[in-house]
């Protein structure tokens, strides 16, 4: 298990990769690998978004974290998961948060990865405040449900 | 006893601090280290809190030594 803020701009896919060929657990052993990329868009309720800070609680957030995935590792047979997140100043079309799951089988690799995504956003302390192209700034106020 | 209070994001920019240490005697709640920080001023609505790095309710109570977290709804992944 890897959960890991991260300051700057990451690749999510070498963040994988790097991940899957140094964990000697997975070697041989998952049949599944479900990921989830949320990326930084230049849009947002109608305003052109040009940047982004992204503030968390050092500390809770990672406690937080750590709790979420504890609690997919209690409901699925989850060999193993990787999430990354970024803090501090963002782009659009940066990556925000990386989550894999990787398990023997499908249902569990979308199922794990869906809690944790959805846990993730209600629960993780990270606040996001846009800046607008009319260099306006604006906090966000809440995330919408991933399920409606 | 003494508490540790942080603030975040856009409550933190409204109140213009980001932490601050407390004093109290005797027993408190969540709801009164809000309320003795930030005389007169309400909480807004549907922010949340934390107590040493998990979240609580403002009836919860806090010990000497505690570190209390007040926030916004969370906006993250």
């Amino acid at each position: 298990m890897c959960i890991k803020i991260c300051a700057e701009a990451f690749d999510p896919w070498q963040a994988i990769q790097a991940h899957q060929y140094s964990a000697k657990e997975l070697a041989g052993k998952f049949g599944a690998t479900a990921v989830f990329i949320g990326t930084m868009r230049d849009f947002n309720d109608g305003d052109q978004v040009k940047g982004m800070a992204l503030e968390y609680y050092p500390g809770m957030t990672e406690k937080q974290l750590e709790k979420i995935v504890a609690e997919a590792l209690q409901q699925w047979p989850v060999i193993d998961v990787l999430v990354v997140h970024r803090v501090g100043d963002i782009l659009p079309n940066e990556p925000i948060v990386l989550v894999a799951v990787w398990t023997s089988h499908r249902g569990d690799a979308f199922d794990a990865s869906r809690y944790i995504m959805e846990a993730l956003k209600s629960r993780a302390p990270f606040w996001k405040k846009e800046l607008l192209e009319s260099q306006a700034e604006r906090w966000l106020v809440k995330n919408t449900d991933g399920y409606y | 006893m003494s508490i540790k209070v942080r603030y975040f994001a856009s409550l933190k920019e409204a109140l213009g601090r980001s932490e601050e240490h407390l004093e109290f005697s005797g027993l408190a709640s969540v709801g009164d280290v809000w309320d003795r920080a930030n005389p007169n001023k309400a909480l807004p609505d549907n922010s949340l809190a934390a107590v040493n790095m998990d979240y609580v309710e403002l009836n919860d109570p806090v010990k000497d030594g505690d570190e209390v977290a007040f926030f916004p709804p969370v906006t993250g992944g």
